[in-house]
């Protein structure tokens, strides 16, 4: 693992716009008390709304868990058509948001930790998990903190949140560090092609109005080669890369493996 | 307390294949019924037999409900051949007429008629030996919240008042098209009586009926004769409501008579087995299908007339793709009962249900009637699609239930 030189976030504070009430500080918020729960159910209904401002990441999530599930229950030697195929096995979301992945990966089976530097959608996520009944533990705190922590993961996501991100090589390497020996490290992001950037900036955000103008900066986008070379400082070595598509027929992503010039998702196994 | 994963609410010929369906997909699935699994096949419960279309038997098969020692198939008379005429026999059947020959597409029959008791006996032990089904029966529901995470019914034994709470993220309405659901979801409905009655009974013949169903278009409604098992025919003769009370009232002999004026001569002499059943008739469809952690399925959501013999092959659709959708949802670990989820199923089957309902209430405008050029438009119509094969081989697809986004139940794939 290849920690920073200085210990300082890597979250770009102005492209995550983070909530502007005063926060105590990254520690754990996976207790929720019960006065605040009304408040963050509302912020959580956001986020779980599916024609909402997260409209685009819940088309995309079917995609993204299929992915996620298949490539675990092949690694793992699971069969991903039993029920809880995921059981027993330990995985981080960095980036969690409202827990649209984190809730759908408990489901599974997996034990799920979700992490952000939100502090309102941390909260929010617990309120959701709550109202469904789930275990999941949700964490106000920062990829460096969980590091220093020690604790590692059969599995750690990193889910459209890298091009979010203010150095991304440290973030990718710091992050990769979180996989246990044997586990893997699953990536999505924007590759930084003129294609991504007329279909992700232009399309997405000026002609489709899927996503708030600004939502996304095309010169933070991550190139799988980059991409690559960050996760081996982590000793992640690729084993697989795929790109996602919008069929605009059908309203759905799919997998779509030689197209990796705009969405892309990949997997990463840690020696 | 009880948990599932879905709570059906109804447990007969929709509600009960949809719980075989959910369960063959992993879910657990409790279903209330208000009446007793005994008193439902008995006879007089229900006297009508139902067109099994090819992919709704493929999508039974792929559940475990044909084959098998409890299975469908030694009741299912397969339907080779489909003629439909227009007129009475006595005052002439119109030389033009239209003939579907299972030969001319393929080797598989249109589909299948089996009574509707068998279909409620099979399903009822199907549900029986499935651990992942809970059935409570006889219960009625008595009330039915939402909550943010999960949705709960209240029913109430029918006998000794006993209650019961069920709790599930999703309940589905299967409870007929009389819904006592979709009423409480404040879910409307559009649609009208057609004024024509259903008589409907079992008559046995002589002479054998070599698998073809008749449909003849009689100015009172349409009459058929779908092919049953020994040597038996299900009648359904529709009529004008007022004049159905009056056949409705006969005594059995003269309603007989009645009937062979209709039924000609071809199959001999034929005898009533068991009791005659009337059934108003009417077009219904539900604005929506889908509520609050909440989906209608078949006749809860659209009545049709029978005229085409798709009732249950709607229901049969609906079952196979809303068992697809939430079967995909779960091994994704997604909520179930989430507006995405339920949306999906009501996109999918919404466009395929509203073209039947329209096509059937098309034709049963168009044929119950006996004015003369209107006679004359329909019959040249049927005779040119006789003679058109492209379109009359669509049509029998159609017949056969194998056109359109099919659900992989109906493709006959693995759930």
């Amino acid at each position: 693992m290849t920690a920073s030189p200085k210990r300082r976030s890597y979250m770009d504070k102005e492209t995550l716009r983070p909530d502007p009430s005063p926060e105590t500080g990254p520690e754990g918020v996976n207790t929720v008390d019960a006065a605040e729960i009304e408040k963050f159910a509302a912020i959580a209904d956001e986020w779980w709304d599916p024609n909402g401002k997260f409209k685009p990441l819940h088309k995309f999530n079917p995609v993204r868990i299929g992915f996620i599930r298949d490539r675990l229950c092949q690694h793992f030697d699971r069969d991903p058509m039993q029920p809880n195929p995921l059981a027993g096995l330990k995985i981080l979301d960095i980036g969690c948001g409202g827990g649209l992945l984190c809730e759908p990966l408990r489901r599974l089976g997996a034990e799920v930790t979700g992490i952000d530097a939100t502090e309102r959608s941390v909260k929010a996520a617990a309120a959701h998990a709550e109202q469904m009944g789930l275990t999941i533990d949700y964490r106000f705190t920062t990829v460096e903190a969980l590091a220093a922590e020690g604790d590692r993961f059969d599995a750690v996501l990193n889910m459209e949140v890298v091009e979010h991100v203010a150095d991304p090589e440290a973030f990718l390497a710091l992050s990769g560090g979180l996989v246990k020996p044997g586990g893997l490290f699953f990536l999505a992001t924007l590759n930084r092609t003129p294609k991504a950037f007329a279909l992700a900036i232009v399309g997405a955000e000026y002609v489709l109005g899927w996503l708030p103008r600004g939502t996304h900066d095309w010169r933070k986008f991550v190139k799988p080669s980059e991409a690559a070379a960050s996760l081996r400082r982590a000793d992640l070595a690729p084993l697989e890369l795929t790109g996602v598509a919008y069929n605009p027929l059908k309203d759905q992503w799919r997998l779509a493996p030689r197209d990796l010039g705009v969405n892309y998702m990949g997997v990463f196994a840690a020696a | 307390m009880e948990q599932a994963d879905v709570i059906i609410v109804g447990g007969g010929m929709v509600g009960g294949a949809l719980a075989a369906a959910l369960a063959k997909g992993g879910l657990s699935v409790a279903v209330i019924d208000r009446e007793r699994p005994a008193d439902q096949t008995l006879p007089q419960y229900d006297g009508r037999a139902s067109a099994i279309a090819h992919g709704s038997k493929q999508a039974l098969a792929g559940v475990g409900l044909w084959d098998g020692p409890d299975g469908l198939a030694p009741h299912a008379s397969p339907i080779w051949d489909i003629r439909v005429a227009d007129g009475h026999i006595l005052d002439g059947v119109s030389p033009l007429f239209l003939h579907y020959d299972h030969r001319e597409i393929g080797a598989d029959p249109f589909g299948y008629i089996v009574e509707n008791r068998r279909t409620r006996i099979t399903l009822g032990a199907a549900m029986a030996r499935d651990d992942r089904i809970a059935l409570y029966a006889p219960y009625a529901a008595t009330d039915l919240k939402t909550e943010a995470g999960y949705t709960e019914l209240t029913a109430a034994h029918t006998e000794s008042g006993e209650a019961l709470t069920l709790r599930a993220p999703l309940c589905l309405a299967a409870d007929g098209k009389f819904s006592t659901l979709r009423d409480w979801a404040g879910i409307k409905l559009t649609g009208w009586a057609y004024d024509q009655t259903s008589l409907v009974c079992t008559v046995r013949h002589e002479e054998p009926h070599h698998g073809v169903a008749v449909e003849l278009f009689l100015r009172g409604g349409p009459f058929a004769m779908l092919p049953m098992t020994e040597n038996r025919s299900n009648v359904v003769w529709s009529e004008r409501s007022d004049l159905a009370r009056g056949y409705a009232d006969l005594a059995d002999g003269a309603f007989l008579a009645e009937l062979q004026t209709r039924f000609g001569d071809w199959l001999g002499e034929i005898e009533l087995v068991g009791p005659r059943f009337s059934y108003p008739l009417s077009l219904q469809h539900a604005e929506t299908y889908i509520g609050d952690r909440l989906a209608l399925v078949g006749d809860a959501g659209h009545a049709i007339h029978p005229i085409a013999g798709q009732g249950l092959n709607m229901g049969l659709r609906d079952v196979a793709a809303l068992a697809e959708v939430l079967v995909d949802a779960k091994r994704l670990g997604l909520d179930i009962g989430a507006p995405t989820v339920l949306r999906h199923y009501e996109q999918w089957r919404r466009f395929d249900n509203i073209l039947l309902a329209g096509v059937t209430d098309g034709l049963t405008r168009l044929f119950s009637n006996d004015i003369p050029p209107l006679r004359l438009a329909r019959d040249l119509g049927l005779a040119a699609v006789d003679r058109m094969p492209p379109v009359k081989k669509l049509l029998m697809r159609h017949a056969m239930g194998v056109v359109g986004d099919l659900p992989r139940l109906i493709r006959g794939e693995a759930l």
